[in-house]
């Protein structure tokens, strides 16, 4: 899978997490970019993208993430 | 909503939480309860997951949260937000994690013995401070087994082991439920294992989110509370309804013959269906009425029901439909039968089809996914329709109650007039005050009378007892006995008493006693108690729902006169008693309360 389409698969998680049909993420996204990503906003995203790709992330990854490039990075990294 | 059948769709349930809750609280006539859960870990994610398989269940929850593993000060020094918030149920959700200490490999068994003394004794004072501020449900988790084994097996039976120190807590957790009886334990231990204890355990939940299990687990935690909460409310099901072939035995009794059919011990299959049919034996046991609705001859489906392997016989179902009507036509004629709402009715069929059209034309019919006959029980046990949070001798002695309600329907065609039919049924009824004894029924019923119930005023069992204690009620209930059976405590009257006026406040009656005239008896008795304090006017209310239209002139035909109505309908009627005619019912009286 591409990165560009992980983040269209991943911007629909978002769409879905949040609630709101018009959010739009990019690679250089963070959690101070959207209202509403709290920790308790992470915990959920986390889940929802483990479920949808089939993997877990482990803490080190968890607690690494800069922004949702980074995160895309790992999905890729496991050869998803 | 097939997500919320088991097994859940934790996946649907996370990603479309947002429009899920949209539109189940788009559902109309909700009951609105305040539900406190005071956490020893994170909780927000639960209560977003407990709102909505409450609002499945017709519950729209306001919550409150203690502040993160705020759970025991909450409840001891008590906190303005939840002083403010006065609870209708209280939650504590609190696992291994919250247990302060465990035993070390040097202590000795009586320092184990004081330190479960103590343990135990932190959470027995929290649930006597909230029972005695609150006077509400208190819902308690069990502890889940902790993520080690330090000595491997030995760990479950030695003294020094923390799964055997577990183990022993929760026994006098239990002890304590067994004594207390408005109080009721989530078992997390169960669920726990059941979702797979490693998974459950993945101590990342923990140590990043201070949440006490895996994400995934959540929404099961969620539903097993709701099934505690919508059981306190009446809002279990109440009837199982049946299919025969391949459904209570293996094979088609009509094509294959009763010596053709898989049931008994000899095969496999047929152990399959006999241990499903000794389930729903068991099930009848806690008082879920059952039925049947099968394509078939009739004398096929009793030919069937008495095979000499089967558990179940004819006689235990409350009605047996076997035709080649529609199976939605047939479950709604059982259900009007029974005065039942739809909604409270299991329909189990291991044809896609046929659970198809009666989930199309009865919603509000629950129709598990009955794939294969091993499943059986185990999709109906996880699914908590029975879920039992109170077992009254009326519960298990339903089954006579409502076949002794069938033959009653049945006889009453032979009888010239209607008076005649009520005289042959021998009735008698007990009048009496909210006895102890009762008030456990009394409050069953104020939760789960929905159609002959004139102002829905629900009750919890304190509720009951203020009421019966205060001089300013008059409380009354009634028994009724008929020749068929005893129908045990049927209808409930409460009364304000304010000058020379009687409130009614709460009039209900059970819908098994329907057009007996047991009314017309508390009537009487209501007028008798007015004129032995004097009071010369009676008024009552009828508060409209979308159930209780059967009774929204009751006052009326009791001889009230209407005297206001709002825009709501709701309406205040008065009966000047020095007018009342009394009422001449079917049936001996005793009025135990004299």
């Amino acid at each position: 899978m591409s990165k560009e389409e992980v983040l269209s698969k991943v911007n629909e998680i978002f769409t879905d997490a949040f609630d709101r049909e018009d959010l739009v993420i990019g690679f250089e996204t963070t959690a101070s970019d959207v209202e509403g990503w709290d920790s308790l906003m992470q915990m959920n995203l986390i889940e929802m993208i483990e479920d949808e790709f089939g993997m877990r992330f482990d803490m080190d990854e968890v607690v690494g993430m800069e922004n949702v490039g980074s995160m895309i990075d790992i999905i890729i990294l496991r050869g998803l | 909503m097939d997500y919320f059948n088991y097994p859940l769709d934790t996946k649907t349930l996370y990603r479309k939480k947002a429009k899920v809750r949209r539109e189940l609280s788009a559902q109309s006539s909700m009951l609105k309860k305040k539900i406190a859960v005071l956490g020893g870990s994170t909780t927000n994610e639960l209560v977003e997951q407990l709102n909505i398989f409450l609002l499945y269940y017709g519950i729209d929850a306001e919550f409150y949260q203690s502040e993160y593993g705020q759970y025991w000060q909450d409840a001891m020094f008590g906190s303005k937000g939840l002083d403010q918030f006065a609870p209708d149920i209280i939650y504590v959700h609190t696992s291994w994690r919250n247990i302060d200490v465990f035993p070390e490999i040097n202590d000795t068994m009586d320092d184990v013995d004081a330190m479960l003394e103590s343990e135990y004794g932190k959470f027995r004072a929290m649930w006597e401070k909230l029972e005695e501020k609150f006077h509400c449900p208190v819902i308690q988790n069990n502890f889940d087994r902790p993520n080690y084994r330090l000595m491997g097996n030995r760990d479950i039976w030695d003294y020094r082991g923390r799964s055997n120190y577990v183990s022993r807590l929760n026994q006098k957790f239990y002890e304590y439920a067994q004594n207390n009886h408005n109080f009721y334990i989530n078992d997390l231990e169960y669920i726990s294992q059941d979702y797979g204890l490693s998974e459950w355990n993945h101590s990342l939940y923990w140590h990043m989110y201070k949440c006490a299990m895996c994400m995934d687990a959540i929404p099961y935690v969620a539903q097993s509370v709701a099934n505690i909460v919508k059981s306190i409310y009446g809002k279990n099901k109440k009837a199982l309804v049946l299919d025969l072939d391949n459904t209570l035995w293996g094979g088609i009794v009509g094509d294959d013959g009763i010596e053709g059919i898989k049931i008994g011990m000899e095969v496999s299959k047929g152990q399959v269906f006999t241990e499903f049919q000794s389930y729903c034996k068991k099930l009848k046991d806690i008082g879920v009425i059952l039925a049947i609705d099968s394509k078939n001859e009739m004398a096929n489906a009793l030919a069937g029901l008495n095979h000499p392997d089967g558990v179940l016989k004819p006689d235990d179902f409350v009605d047996i439909k076997a035709n080649w009507n529609p199976k939605d036509q047939n479950l709604k004629e059982i259900a009007d039968e029974l005065t039942l709402g739809v909604d409270s009715f299991v329909f189990v069929d291991d044809n896609p089809a046929e659970r198809e059209i009666v989930s199309a034309q009865l919603p509000g019919v629950a129709v598990p996914l009955m794939d294969t006959a091993e499943n059986y029980i185990r999709v109906l046990d996880h699914s908590g329709y029975f879920e039992v949070t109170s077992l009254s001798a009326e519960d298990i002695k339903k089954t006579d109650m409502y076949h002794a309600k069938a033959k009653a329907s049945k006889a009453e065609a032979t009888f010239a007039d209607y008076g005649e039919y009520l005289d042959s049924l021998r009735m008698t009824a007990y009048i009496d005050d909210f006895k102890p004894v009762y008030i456990q029924r009394i409050a069953q019923l104020t939760n789960k009378s929905n159609q002959f119930n004139l102002t829905t005023l629900r009750c919890t069992e304190d509720d009951i007892k203020i009421m019966q204690k205060s001089s300013d009620y008059v409380c009354l209930c009634g028994r009724l006995t008929d020749k068929f059976a005893d129908n045990g405590l049927v209808t409930v009257v409460i009364v304000q008493k304010a000058e020379d006026t009687f409130h009614i406040r709460l009039w209900l009656m059970s819908c098994r006693v329907l057009k007996r005239g047991m009314e017309d008896t508390m009537m009487n008795a209501l007028v008798e108690e007015a004129q032995r304090y004097s009071v010369s006017k009676i008024i009552g209310y009828y508060y409209p729902t979308v159930k209780n239209s059967m009774v929204k002139d009751f006052y009326g035909m009791m001889g009230f006169v209407k005297v206001k109505e709002d825009e709501d309908k709701n309406s205040e009627w008065e009966l000047d008693i020095s007018h009342y005619d009394p009422k001449k019912p079917h049936m001996q009286i005793y009025n135990c309360r004299v």
